[in-house]
């Protein structure tokens, strides 16, 4: 069979960070070709170097398109061969119609003047071709996201597409609307369309790949063949894919850590039961769905979960009800009942959450680093509403120098910092305000290595001091180092709970990627 | 590709041996306050091309006067604007509600022959309560503030109609227009100069050195980093000449104007509030980053509440200034007063984008724009060309802004 597609011995290199590294891809003509890897393995990279994101020059290696060395500039370039990528957040203009939203920036015009007779009649037809019934004038607002997601497909076939790639496309769909749109790929693949998808859904790959790639730490591991016909029953196991995932050695990434032996040790300090949040916007939608945990005094309890399962909600939501829909749920400190109905409540019960998007929710990146710290516990350094601005920097020195925030002066604005010292600016900021239990949402998210053990040792430090931490991340080495249990999450659900000595990133993963209503 | 430049950055921090040398320091400090340094060189530089240009009219002592008494009203409301553009917030109803405050101070005062000290307490509460409603619609309905104020620029100025019927009112009493265009009264035995000014004067001097000392003292006790006493002496006699001199400008006619000790009180109670109090460090982290903010335990909603029922409330108090200064009520009173303090703030170093500005700025913003008013006037430069010029000056400034933060590259 004839290669569409040949990637070979592409690297990728940002400052300080290798995401990809020698990576090889082939794709044979009209396949599934799936791509597997964990959060940050490079999938995402390397399909954005295929479409033009990164333009030729700012890579090493060879993209070959159906028998051409390719270079693409841009997006536009690779879309004039048949490259059509949808990405995981749709690309779309709620408040234009269907029709528009599938013509944008390819318009039906002559002269600038849009012939809408012309476009209605393709977009009906192209509609017709993902399988929906609906209006092309409809707004795009006005449907759900499964037909959001076909909309998107639409306006790849407009673009006569001949390697579509899906970055993660069910991950926001429910069963039926995710089956129709495996349904709907199969037929391309008939109508002899080319497809790459990235899914963490091993059942879906397992149901529609022709073939898997599997990358790890911007590596690929293999690539195996999951049906030599259409119609065969899959050759790979979701063991052996997962495998394949993780397969990596836990060396020495992780500081020892003290246990805490206070007379408390083994109390509860945070307990969540039953906790239901729905969706901003979707009403439809439960993000998490009566999920219930806890944690003690002097433990690290980890939550692990692929992307969408709802553990960011989760924290956010028990934080002050900052996320969605609160429906139901009772969190008890202590053993007591409390009410978290704001954030302000929430630190006066001893609650902290450090956020996964350091820059959106945790930082102001205009302020310095000192007043970054003292913002949540401004009380602290303060004297009847008034700051003691020296008070305050002396603070912040002490966490500078015990946090290794790399500095010159605590004066210094945060945006200038890298991620690793931002973190620990988020990090100090909450451990200032002395609270008993910390929630911390992906803290060595996008650091390199030498800073994340410096925030492992931090993490081991407060939990040896009594503080009850929760520890949400992606990267299952990293629970599996430095958690005492392990929550998992799938699909807004609580999937498992696995004690430190039974816990493998196999069973993390098979608890993680089980879907829906699977049980046992 | 933001991230390489920041790494980069990080990555060569220089060494911080606790002891850099003046220069350092003061390249430092330049470097921090660009901003508000380049304007208040503009402002100098301003100040001295219309003091030849006018043949040394612009400071003399009766034009100095004028110059506070004309620019008050904008500079109390420039300081509002400021906190409300730091919330990351705008107002466009302040000059309608000056008006609206002005005319219901005449039906008090005027018509209903209403004490004008309890007049002066019921026009700011009505003010407050003006940006009470208003806030309430911003903070906790959500409606982008831009069309709240809006909608408020047109209900109060229709009401500003409504309670004057068309008509103006005057005369107001004596008493209240001494807010606006009275003087501290002389006292003591006759020197040449007004005494109770040069003992202001020479109050704010004690106040200001010691006030700088205490803040060198109290950093060196938490040894921090501070100023060679070399240059702080400097800093000291440079605060004093200032001072002095206006003060003895100001003595050399009728001495200080009761408005330059509104304005100063105003100017020294929010660069206080701003910089120095929990609830001032709310604000700047509200426009800096308001989702932040609310995760750090700010509450976001009575924060945003209170900066407009506090611009309602100085709308309130220029409006009185504004009225006892013309000494009548008009309907048409305040066009276009949003607009400059608005300038004001935005010349002064505010962003568009919130979380960033002084009070100390605004204050130096508005002055740039009276000044210019002013000696644009005394050189005889027609209003037409005076508006050209100021929108000039605001997109300079704000220009310069943008242009100095991408060489910064942050």
């Amino acid at each position: 069979m004839n290669h569409i597609l040949e990637m070979r011995s592409i690297t990728k290199t940002f400052p300080g960070v290798k995401a990809l590294s020698d990576v090889n891809l082939l794709i044979r003509e009209g396949e599934i070709h799936a791509i597997c890897g964990e959060n940050g393995a490079g999938k995402s990279t390397l399909m954005k170097v295929l479409s033009g994101v990164y333009p030729h020059g700012s890579y090493e290696g060879d993209i070959q398109f159906q028998g051409e060395v390719c270079a693409f500039k841009d997006i536009k370039a690779s879309e004039q061969r048949g490259i059509v990528i949808i990405h995981q957040e749709l690309a779309l203009i709620p408040y234009l119609s269907i029709a528009e939203n599938i013509f944008l920036g390819n318009e039906h015009a002559k002269g600038g003047l849009i012939s809408w007779n012309e476009t209605l009649k393709h977009a009906t037809a192209l509609l017709k071709r993902v399988g929906l019934t609906e209006s092309p004038q409809t707004r795009v607002a006005d449907i759900g996201v499964g037909k959001q997601q076909l909309v998107e497909i639409a306006k790849a076939l407009s673009k006569e597409v001949k390697l579509l790639i899906l970055d993660e496309p069910t991950a926001a769909l429910n069963d039926e609307d995710s089956g129709k749109l495996l349904e709907l790929l199969l037929e391309f693949k008939a109508q002899g369309i080319s497809c790459i998808i990235i899914s963490h859904k091993l059942n879906e790959i397992r149901r529609v790949a022709d073939s898997v790639t599997i990358l790890r730490d911007g590596q690929t591991i293999e690539t195996m063949v999951v049906r030599e016909t259409p119609e065969a029953e899959p050759q790979v196991s979701e063991d052996r894919i997962i495998r394949g995932m993780v397969g990596r050695d836990l060396d020495n990434r992780f500081p020892e850590r003290t246990p805490y032996e206070g007379d408390d040790a083994s109390e509860v300090a945070m307990a969540i039961e039953d906790w239901t949040v729905r969706h901003p916007i979707d009403q439809q939608r439960n993000v998490v769905d009566g999920v219930s945990l806890n944690v003690r005094r002097g433990e690290i309890v980890g939550i692990a979960g692929l992307m969408g399962a709802g553990r960011t909600e989760l924290a956010m939501s028990v934080f002050g009800r900052a996320y969605g829909r609160y429906t139901g749920g009772r969190v008890y400190r202590d053993g007591k009942e409390v009410r978290t109905r704001t954030v302000p409540e929430a630190i006066e019960h001893g609650i902290a959450y450090v956020t996964e998007d350091r820059k959106h929710y945790g930082l102001n990146l205009d302020d310095t680093i000192s007043r970054n710290i003292s913002l949540s516990s401004l009380a602290k350094v303060a004297r009847r509403g008034v700051v003691n601005e020296h008070e305050e920097s002396r603070v912040a020195e002490r966490f500078r120098k015990t946090m290794n925030i790399k500095a010159p002066t605590v004066f210094e604005q945060v945006g200038k910092l890298s991620g690793g010292n931002q973190q620990k600016v988020v990090l100090s900021k909450w451990i200032h305000v002395g609270p008993e239990v910390l929630i911390l949402d992906e803290p060595t998210r996008g650091i390199d290595v030498g800073a994340k053990y410096e925030i492992y040792t931090v993490i081991n430090d407060l939990a040896a001091q009594g503080k009850a931490v929760v520890f949400i991340s992606s990267e299952l080495g990293e629970l599996l180092g430095m958690c005492d249990r392990i929550y998992t999450m799938a699909a807004g659900r609580l999937t498992g709970e696995v004690p430190r000595a039974e816990a493998t990133q196999e069973v993390l993963m098979r608890h993680m990627t089980r879907d829906r209503g699977d049980e046992g | 590709m933001s991230t390489a430049t920041q790494d980069t950055k990080s990555a060569a921090p220089p060494p911080n041996d606790g002891s850099p040398g003046i220069g350092t320091l003061l390249v430092q400090s330049l470097r921090a306050n660009v901003r508000q340094y380049g304007m208040l060189v503009a402002l100098a530089l301003i100040i001295v091309i219309f003091q030849i240009w006018s043949d040394n009219i612009l400071l003399r002592p009766l034009n100095v006067t004028n110059l506070v008494q004309q620019n008050g009203y904008i500079l109390i409301l420039a300081i509002g604007m400021m906190i409300v553009i730091i919330a990351g917030h705008i107002d466009l109803s302040v000059g309608s509600l000056v008006a609206f405050v002005g005319a219901f101070a005449g039906v008090l005062m005027v018509n209903h022959d209403v004490p004008w000290p309890l007049a002066v307490i019921l026009c700011l509460l009505v003010g407050a309560a003006a940006g009470a409603w208003q806030g309430f619609w911003i903070a906790y309905v959500g409606i982008p503030s831009f069309i709240v104020t809006l909608a408020g620029m047109l209900v109060f100025r229709g009401g500003t109609q409504i309670l004057l019927d068309g008509q103006s009112l005057s005369p107001f009493p004596e008493g209240f227009r001494k807010i606006s265009i009275g003087f501290i009264p002389e006292m003591g035995p006759y020197t040449q100069y007004h005494n109770p000014t040069m003992v202001i004067g020479l109050a704010v001097c004690a106040a200001a050195v010691w006030q700088e000392w205490r803040g060198r003292q109290q950093r060196a006790a938490y040894e921090l980093d501070v100023m060679p006493i070399g240059l702080f002496y400097v800093k000291c006699a440079a605060i004093v000449a200032a001072v002095m001199a206006f003060a003895m400008t100001l003595s050399s006619w009728h001495g200080a104007p009761v408005g330059l000790l509104i304005l100063a009180g105003l100017m020294v109670i929010f660069s206080f509030v701003m910089r120095n109090t929990v609830v001032g460090r709310h604000v700047y982290a509200l426009g800096g980053n308001q989702p932040a903010a609310k995760l750090s335990g700010v509450r976001d909603k009575r924060v945003t509440f209170m900066v407009f029922v506090n611009m309602g409330l100085l709308a309130a108090l220029a409006g009185l200034v504004f009225t006892a200064r013309l000494g009548s009520a008009t309907p048409s009173a305040g066009l276009n007063f949003e607009l400059e303090a608005i300038a004001a703030a935005f010349i002064g170093g505010a962003s568009a984008s919130g979380g960033v500005g002084t009070v100390l700025g605004a204050i130096i913003g508005g002055l740039v724009l009276g000044v210019l008013n002013n000696g644009m006037s005394l050189v005889g430069i027609g209003t037409e060309y005076q508006q050209v010029i100021k929108g000039l000056v605001l997109l300079a400034a704000v220009g310069f802004d943008i242009w100095n933060k991408r060489r910064v590259g942050s």
